[in-house]
């Protein structure tokens, strides 16, 4: 295990690659360190193999190792990498893969382009398009009547505001 | 024709957004993933999708030429590094991987990377919507003659699960040096991660962000539109844009404001020896001292130009040879003294 550049105390989960005057350089740091620097977020988390791999439900030992039929992938390996083999990997470890991606996501339900249709044609409601369409103005403009709801006026005065800036923002 | 390149102009909201990129991610049904593919099956890659391209017989294909990676010296190669043409990523293996790049340098196709197709779009200033249509336009023309792997559920499939879905990342890159200074960005950092975006520094070593410039993208692909993705970073963008420019206007009365832009002009006329990353730390003073109007004489465009040419492999590129780390910012400083020359207060 590499140690991480930064604490040099834990070991080393995120590898980035940059480019630092004028030559790619590779930066190993922890966890911890790389959340510092900005690259940990909820999501980016699940990028390391280690980590990923947590996600999943122990697969039992006397259980017959499943291959990918296209790759060879087994599951495991998956789970090491925290990359998947090929389109076919996603069909053969469905069902596993879909809690993975749950996590990741929050969903695991496509609703976006499809292959032979232009994105900006996605817009008909019952076509991969349903709501929630939440904006952050839309998300503001709820608190703000959950706030009044409740009486926070304090905080209804600050949404207003952070509304109306964003609403000026917007017509410009 | 327009013949200036996106990092020589400024759009708008310039005076924050300095640019807009869109990538997204697809990869070919018939071919495993990343590391999974053989020598052989990459050159087939490379050669189906430039097929699909210039074989399209658009007008889109004549802007493009194609390039192989391991045909590019090393400074060529970091140089589309620096410019975001390509990933740090891409250039760490040339082999069998080759970008189709277009005359502008504002489309770039990734063949090889880590999906066997990355589109990615930049656009200068605050245009997120222009940008994906031209990204959506490329996909479409290239989806009708690759078979890319997708499925009902979890949309287009990639070699790694954070971008299932739209395979989508926007972004854009702000500077913020009033929220910046006011140690704002952590706590935005923190409400973002909640509405599924990230927001980090551009450059920088360890924590420490050099120039004010930041990446903020969404981080989610699944489960929204890229209409809705986009808007989502739109409207968070301009919020962004919001609160840094009231708190510039704070700064504008501000002696010590005034002082440091101030004397970053004065470096950058007379420098004899500047490095990349005082470079960059000296021109974000200077952006934001236009943008509050105690600065004339030079412009955001000339600016983003001066940032983008001055990069250490950008400079060696253009120059066409190896150079010491003392030569670069030897020429740096020149090029900055040119360009500078002219700012008055």
């Amino acid at each position: 295990m590499m140690l991480c550049e930064s604490c040099k105390e834990r070991n080393a989960t995120t590898h980035i690659k940059r480019v630092v005057n004028g030559v790619l350089t590779e930066t190993h740091l922890c966890t911890e360190c790389a959340g510092e620097y900005g690259y940990q977020t909820a999501l980016n988390v699940f990028d390391m193999g280690s980590i990923l791999g947590g996600l999943f439900s122990k697969t039992s030992n006397d259980e017959e190792v499943l291959r990918c039929k296209n790759c060879g992938s087994s599951f495991e390996d998956i789970k090491r990498t925290g990359k998947i083999g090929c389109a076919q990997c996603y069909d053969t470890f469905r069902d596993r893969l879909k809690s993975m991606i749950r996590q990741i996501h929050g969903t695991a339900e496509h609703k976006g382009k499809k292959p032979g249709s232009s994105a900006l044609r996605v817009q008909d409601p019952n076509h991969a398009m349903m709501p929630p369409k939440v904006t952050v103005l839309e998300r503001l403009k709820a608190d703000l009547k959950k706030a009044v709801e409740e009486q926070n006026f304090e905080n209804a005065a600050q949404l207003r505001d952070q509304i109306k800036e964003l609403e000026k923002a917007d017509g410009r | 024709m327009d013949a200036k390149k996106w990092y020589e102009k400024a759009g708008a909201d310039g005076d924050i957004v300095c640019s807009t990129r869109i990538r997204l991610a697809r990869n070919l049904k018939q071919y495993s993933f990343g590391g999974k593919t053989t020598s052989e099956q990459r050159k087939e890659i490379c050669e189906k999708a430039q097929n699909a391209l210039m074989a399209a017989g658009s007008v889109i294909s004549e802007q493009f030429n194609y390039v192989e990676l391991d045909a590019l010296s090393e400074e060529q190669a970091v140089s589309l590094a620096e410019k975001h043409l390509i990933s740090p990523e891409f250039i760490s293996e040339p082999y069998e991987r080759a970008v189709l790049l277009s005359r502008d340098e504002s489309i770039s196709i990734m063949i090889n990377e880590e999906d066997h197709i990355r589109i990615q779009v930049i656009k200068e200033g605050f245009d997120l919507k222009e940008a994906f249509e031209t990204a959506d336009r490329i996909d479409t023309l290239l989806g009708e003659r690759l078979d890319f792997a997708f499925d009902d559920e979890f949309g287009f499939l990639t070699h790694c699960p954070t971008n299932l879905g739209t395979g989508m990342r926007a972004s854009v890159m702000l500077h913020l040096p009033a929220m910046s200074e006011q140690g704002m960005i952590q706590r935005v950092a923190a409400n973002l991660s909640k509405l599924g975006m990230t927001i980090r520094g551009t450059y920088g070593e360890g924590s420490k962000v050099y120039g004010a410039l930041y990446q903020l993208s969404n981080q989610i692909t699944l489960g929204l539109s890229e209409n809705d993705a986009i808007g989502n970073l739109q409207s968070v963008t301009k919020q962004l844009i919001v609160e840094e420019r009231k708190l510039r206007t704070r700064m504008k009365n501000d002696i010590s404001a005034q002082d440091k832009v101030g004397r970053s002009a004065g470096i950058l006329k007379t420098a004899k020896i500047l490095r990349s990353y005082e470079l960059m730390e000296l021109l974000s003073n200077i952006r934001l001292g236009l943008s509050l109007g105690l600065l004339q004489g030079i412009t955001h465009e000339d600016v983003n130009r001066l940032m983008t040419i001055s990069q250490p492999a950008t400079l060696m590129a253009a120059q066409d040879k190896k150079m010491t780390q003392s030569e670069r910012d030897i020429l740096r400083a020149k090029l900055a003294r040119t360009f500078c020359r002219n700012i008055k207060e």
